[in-house]
Formats: structure tokens, sequence, C-alpha cells
């Protein structure tokens, strides 16, 4: 199967050695010609002409070499794009920042373009003063910058079943992370004066959805962020442009995008968005209602089916994520042998609350099949759960928040598929 | 009234005691603070209670940053709609079935079908009643929400899709009566009314619990974990790629890493099954000869009727000055164009089939496309029933050639 690299990697000359060996043994790209690699004995054009000059793209796109890294739909999931989701392509970035340019998005009725300008923040009900504020006041608040993940309760929601989609991006890319600055929803709610009887917060969108959805006092004064920028930049139309909330550690239908009203009340408003929808069926027919928190949850990245072996045997690179709504990442475990046997991967930092982790695996592999899993553990104790201890407890139909130990076959040729083992 | 308000204050300070007492008293009785200063000869307690007010107010300001303004009684209005459980926000009104039917057809039934039954993948309203513990529940309105607030709430502030916040409250109100009596949960002449709407019980109503994960899944918080020798053997019991619904990339072909190859006729079948499964109750196309008008002179009367016709075919579709593609695409000149050939719009196959074929949208291939899209085109991505009117269908087209 594939033994540990890291230990052969400790001394120099080991290093060295293995080298040699891998240089003799595989003769891909990069390998030496018999007449020397042309690419190194013949000038290339980029080293005798001139490049781009500056200003070429005012606002940088990735390199046309990169243009397969992209957001992706199922189209047969949902009925038209303007009420729809489509998936990061978790399977080709690597580090823990997501982009914003390729981070899923999720509309209910379209992403829509609201200006600055046009911006209006509404906090209303059991306030001590009902009040409006412009992106202007936003701004001259004090603000805060945190990096959280944002993932949809859905996200492996069609794994429910069985092993359905091909690729880490469909069945675990409905989530993103992102630095966020902005302004803690506290300092509004304080700033408008709360009055004691209120318990929950409303938020609302502008947009024609509303995405109406509650929030208890407790969360909305706790950690709650109120979002202009994103990995330093504006907020993207699609994640919400001017202004988002931020829900660290919960359901992503709850960062309300094009944030528009906050309503301090004394119940639950049990919009559709948090009772026909974002509830979960158990398998007797009752459903989980207000479940906002996002369980503990890991997937490798790479290798995976989108993103397979094509290298040969040798040194592997096996790398993923990880991430819990509860806390921080402390520990994630990988299999090659489909759970038989574990070894902790090394995480790149230390887990940093509600964000995601990034994990390494750096494995010599021998060229034979195997059924790579990851799990991950919290800092408040929670394992990572198989899909079999899920569907003991919950059924096939919860649609949301299937956290399970993701499987992926790896064949001797490096292609991967997504199965589920016994 | 601030000053005032400081001239109370003041003569309402004590000991840090009353303070506090007054700040506590203040945090349950500030609502109706009073916009004007009472008159001598208010009445104790309502004056206390007002100083009380106006203490709490004014340390609340001390602590703030000042930012912001107050909002206007008529801008929460316009804004506070949503709905609770117990009543609360809900305006007077009243619509019954029948009205309901009428206004559901004019503007849901596009998706939602005729019946609630829902089109496509859009949602069903109706039916599922006794599913949520089979194997593929239906979860309706009347199956499964708890509360009829929320689809009150919901279609007057987000509905219709793409003309969200239009019906008026008596509108919301039949609608709602409808969907009820769809789902065999009123009778036919039943009226709704905000007098009555909390009579109305809903069937799941006590189908939901609270979060229980902490506990039912206390078991996920394991003390330790098994690293070597877990089990003995290890089956592969399902693979992705048997039955592989996963999007095939376009650009694939020109990857060199060659993807995995998903089985791509499997994927043709699972798409096939939808497609039918929502073309059943298409029938053969219906005769259409009648609406083929001959060339005629342009008549700007139809064009104008055809007009409000075309509202229901806005929320997908855009015409006019600097009309782009949208869910579906722009329609400019799309009279004489050829058939699934608008620039930069992804066409379904059978469109892509007929822009091969050379075909070109005339009278009589609009007419029939409109009567029943999906008979037409087969496999249409177009969600949309049909006009059933030969009026509706004759003046859209004149439309659409008035904007050439």
């Amino acid at each position: 199967m594939a033994s540990n690299f890291t230990d052969k990697a400790t001394t120099r000359r080991a290093f060295l050695k293995g080298s040699v060996a891998a240089g003799g043994a595989v003769l891909g790209a990069g390998a030496a010609h018999a007449a020397g690699d042309p690419l190194i004995t013949e000038t290339q054009p980029w080293a005798m002409e001139l490049g781009d000059g500056v200003d070429a793209t005012p606002y940088g796109m990735p390199i046309r070499f990169e243009t397969d890294v992209v957001r992706r739909n199922v189209e047969w999931l949902t009925a038209d794009t303007i009420s729809s989701i489509n998936f990061t392509p978790i399977h080709a970035l690597d580090g823990t920042i997501t982009p914003q340019g390729c981070a899923f998005e999720r509309h209910h009725s379209g992403a829509i373009e609201l200006a600055k300008e046009d911006y209006r923040l509404m906090i209303n009900g059991l306030v001590e003063e009902e009040m409006v504020f412009t992106y202007q006041d936003l701004e001259r608040f004090p603000r805060e910058q945190h990096v959280y993940f944002c993932e949809c309760a859905a996200n492996t929601g069609m794994e429910w079943a069985g092993a359905q989609l091909n690729g880490a991006q469909f069945t675990h890319g409905m989530i993103h992370n992102m630095e966020y600055t902005g302004v803690p929803l506290r300092t509004l709610l304080k700033e408008a004066g709360i009055k004691t009887e209120s318990k929950w917060v409303f938020v609302e969108g502008a947009d024609a959805s509303s995405n109406g959805r509650s929030i208890p006092m407790e969360k909305a004064l706790d950690d709650v962020l109120v979002a202009f920028k994103a990995n330093g930049e504006a907020l993207r139309k699609e994640h919400g442009y001017p202004v988002r909330l931020v829900v660290p550690g919960w359901e992503g239908n709850m960062w309300v995008k094009w944030l528009r009203r906050i309503e301090v009340t004394d119940q639950a408003v049990e919009s559709r968005e948090e009772t026909s929808k974002y509830t979960d069926t158990l398998e007797d027919g009752t459903s989980r209602k207000w479940t906002w928190v996002m369980d503990a949850k890991s997937v490798v990245t790479s290798p995976s089916p989108q993103s397979p072996i094509t290298h040969g045997k040798g040194p592997l690179v096996i790398t993923g994520l990880a991430w819990s709504g509860r806390g921080s990442i402390t520990r994630v475990d990988v299999t090659l042998d489909g759970g038989k046997n574990w070894q902790q991967a090394r995480l790149a930092a230390p887990g940093q609350p509600m964000a995601l982790t990034r994990f390494y695996l750096d494995v010599e592999w021998d060229g034979e099949e195997m059924l790579l899993q990851s799990r991950a553990h919290d800092d408040t104790g929670y394992v990572q759960p198989t899909k079999e201890e899920l569907r003991e407890v919950r059924g096939l139909n919860s649609i949301y928040h299937n956290n399970c130990i993701q499987t992926w076959w790896v064949k001797p040729n490096g292609e991967a598929e997504n199965v589920e083992i016994s | 009234m601030s000053k005032s308000l400081k001239l109370y204050a003041g003569a309402g300070l004590g000991t840090l005691v009353m303070f506090t007492a007054a700040f506590n008293f203040a945090d349950r009785n500030v609502a109706p603070l009073p916009t004007q200063a009472p008159t001598v000869a208010a009445e104790l307690d309502g004056d206390m209670q007002w100083i009380a007010a106006a203490i709490a107010e004014e340390q609340r300001k001390a602590t703030t940053f000042g930012l912001g303004r107050a909002a206007l009684p008529e801008e929460v209005a316009a804004w506070d709609h949503d709905v609770s459980p117990d009543g609360t926000g809900l305006p007077p009104g009243s619509g019954d079935v029948w009205t309901g039917e009428e206004v559901f057809a004019e503007y849901c039934a596009i998706c939602h079908g005729d019946f609630a039954e829902g089109i496509d993948n859009w949602p069903k309203l109706a039916g599922g009643e006794g599913t949520l513990a089979d194997e593929d529940p239906l979860k309706t309105v009347g199956s499964y929400w708890p509360y009829l607030s929320t689809a009150w709430d919901y279609i007057h502030r987000s509905m219709p899709f793409g003309n969200a916040q239009s019906l008026t409250d008596d509108e919301v109100y039949a609608m709602v009566a409808y969907i009820l009596y769809s789902n065999n949960l009123v009778d036919d002449d039943f009226v709704l009314s905000n007098e009555n709407f909390l009579e109305v019980e809903m069937p799941n109503a006590n189908g939901f619990i609270v979060d229980d994960r902490e506990t039912s899944e206390a078991h996920f918080w394991k003390q330790d974990v098994c690293m070597s020798d877990c089990k003995d053997s290890v089956e592969i019991t399902m693979r992705a790629a048997v039955l592989d619904v996963t999007p095939e990339d376009e650009g694939a072909e020109e990857e060199a890493s060659a993807a995995p190859a998903a089985a791509p006729a499997a994927v043709e079948e699972t798409v096939a099954v939808v497609e039918e499964a929502a073309a059943v109750v298409e029938e053969a196309a219906a005769p259409v000869e009648e609406v083929v008008a001959t060339a005629a002179a342009f008549d700007p009367a139809l064009a104008e009727s055809g007009a409000k016709v075309f509202k229901k075919c806005k929320a997908c579709h855009q015409i006019g000055e600097g009309a782009s593609n949208k869910t579906g695409p722009q329609l400019n000149g799309i009279m004489g164009d050829a058939i699934g050939g608008r620039d930069g719009f992804k066409y379904s196959k059978v469109f892509a089939g007929l822009n091969a074929e050379g075909k070109v949208w005339d009278d009589a291939e609009m007419a029939a496309f409109l009567a029943k899209p999906k008979a037409y085109a087969k496999g249409t991505k177009m969600s949309f029933a049909g006009l059933r009117k030969e009026d509706d269908i004759k003046a859209v087209i004149e439309f659409l050639k008035s904007n050439q």
C-alpha cells in the first residue's frame, strides 16, 4: 500500500538517496531526456520576448492555465440557477483561505446588485430606539477581523442514501473560508438598546427571497459579525455585497446576504427557511429543528476523483480540510486501508475556532489501491462519525448536516472514485 | 425634548439604588415613551415611569456611538412584514378558496402546477400526507409545514418568484386558503382571514423536536478512537460510478489529466428519466394550425396586450433595451431568428439540435412552442407549462415582433 514518508525524509542523506531512486525509476515530466530536456536546452520564447506590462489587467484573474479551477453547478439538483447552489473547487485549492471568485454561491432569488449608497440597515422591534444605518455609518463602528468557514447545511446532503457524486467539489464543496472584516452585531444592538424581554433576532436580506432567519440572542451577542469585507476586499455580489451576516460555526443559510433588517423579538419567527427547509427529518418522520451548529467534519481533497494521482508510485502528498462549528480542530486521522489502520495527519497550522484547518499526510505510495478516509477531532472531544454511525441515529432523509467520514477508492492507475465501504 | 428630559432626569436622580431601580423599571416600559412632556396634572405613576424611561435613554445614549438615526414609523412599516406562529404581524384581511385558485393560476401555477402539485423540480405544495417516515417523504405545506404563518409570511414577502411583494394582503389570504384546500385541509367554501387564522390546524404541527444532537449523539464525543487493527476486512459496498450523476466538465476533453471516465450513458439516462417524469402530463402537441396566422400586418394593439401576457415570461426572459440572457435567453429580435441561436446562452440538447437543423422562429414554430413547450421541445430547460389561450399566444408573438 504505502508507507509513511516522513521518517525517510528526516535526514539529508536519506532524502538525497530517495531522490536518486525516484529519478531513476520514473520517467515522467521533468525527467532527463537523452539529449537533455528541450525546455532547458533550447531557449524558450518567454526567455527572449517581453511579457505583459503592468495594468494589462487592472484587476487580475488567474492565468489561463487555471481555467478549470472554477465553481461548478449540478444542474439536476434544482429547477433553475436563480434559486440554486454551486460548489467550491476544493479539490484544486490548497491552504485554507478560499478566493472569493471561486467560493460557492447559494441564492434563493438570485444575486442582486445593491450599491453602497442604496444600502440601509434597519434595527427594529424590542429596542429602545428603532434605528437605520447607512453603509457609511457601519464603517464608523469599531471593527474586528476573523477567519471563519461558511458551510451550507446541505453540504454532502446528496450522499445520505449512497455514494452519488464523484468529486470532492460536489460532495464537499458547499463550503468556503474567508477572513472577514466587520462590526460585531452586539455593537449595533447596543447602539439601539435591546430590551430585557428580547430573546431572538430575526435577520433578513434585501433580495426578493429575504431569506429571514431567527437567531437566539445569546449567539447574536456572542460572535456574530456584520461583515463588509472578505479576504481584504469588498464582498462579492454573489456573497451579499455590500453587507452580509457572518454567523460563526452555524449553517450557511443563517449568514444572511444583503442584510437589510434585524428585528429584535421575543420568539422565533419560524420562517420558511427554518421550518420547511433546514430542518432534518429522522427515520420515524419527526424532524429536528434549530440544528444550527455544523458538526466536525473533514475530507481528503487530493487525491480525489477530480484530482487523481498522475505521477505513479513514490512520494505522494495526501491533503485535505477539516473544520468544526463547535470550536477548533485538534487532530485529523487518515487511513489508507479503509479504516483498518489510522495515522495522525500533520496540521499545517494549529486549528482555529470555526475555521478551516489544512492537513497533510506525506506517504510513499507503492502503487496499490487505497481506501482513503479522514477523521476530524475538535476541541470539545467530538469525533467525526462514519456514515453508518450517522445513519443509525438519523436515518437517510435528513438532507442536511451530513458530516460523515468520506471514502475515496484510489486505484492502481491513480484514479479515484467516491465509494462506500463496509 | 432632550432639555426637558435632562430636567426631569436631574430631579429624579437620587441614590444609586433608585437609579438602578429606575433603569430596570424602564426596561419593561420604554415602548410608550411619550413624545411630549407630560402636563403637571399627570399622574405620579405615569410621571415616574416617564422619568425612569428618560434616565434609561440618557444612559444608553451615553454609552453608544451616536451613529445612525431613528427609524421612522413608516419606514419600519415598509420593511417589517414577518408573521409569527402566534399571528404577530398578520394584517387585517381575508380571501376565499376560489379567489385563491384564480390568483394561484395566474401567478403560481407556472412553477407549482395548477393543483399545487409542482412542475419539474419546483416545489410541490400539496399532497404527501403521512409520507414523512417513508423512504421518499413528500414535504409540502400540508404534509410538513408546522405553522400556517410561515406560508402567509413567505408568499407575502417572497412570491411570486420574479415579482415578489406584488400581491395584496387579501390575495395572499386567498392563495393560502387555496393551498389549504388543495391539501384537503379546508372545504371549498372556506374563507381565511386574520380572525380565523389561528384556528387552522396544521397536520405536522407537532412533528418537530429541538436539536437534540448533544444527547442523542453523545456517543460521537469519544474518549478514544481505534488506531490500528480496527477491522478484519473492508469491502466496497457502493460506487458512485455505478449510477454516475456527476456533471461532466465541458472542457474535460481539453484537460490533459484524464479524469476517470464517468459513465456518460448513465448520466444521459438519469437526466432523461427526470425530464420524462416531468413530461408525463404533456400529451402530444395539440393542433395549433389555427393559431398559425398568415403573415399579417403588425398590430400594435395586439402587441400591447402581448406585453401584459409577457409578464409570465419576465421571471426568466429579458426583452427591450439592455436585455441580456438570464435564466432564459434574451428575446430581442427573436422572431425570424435561428432557434437555439442566441449568443452566449447555454441551450438544452434539444434546442442545440433544432439549431443544427437550421430551424427558425417563425409564427408557427413559436406558437407551437408556447402552446406546449415540453411537447414541442422535449428536454427543454424552460419550466413554463405553456400558454393556454390562443389569443395570448398571438399577442405574445406580436409583442416579440415589436422588439425587433
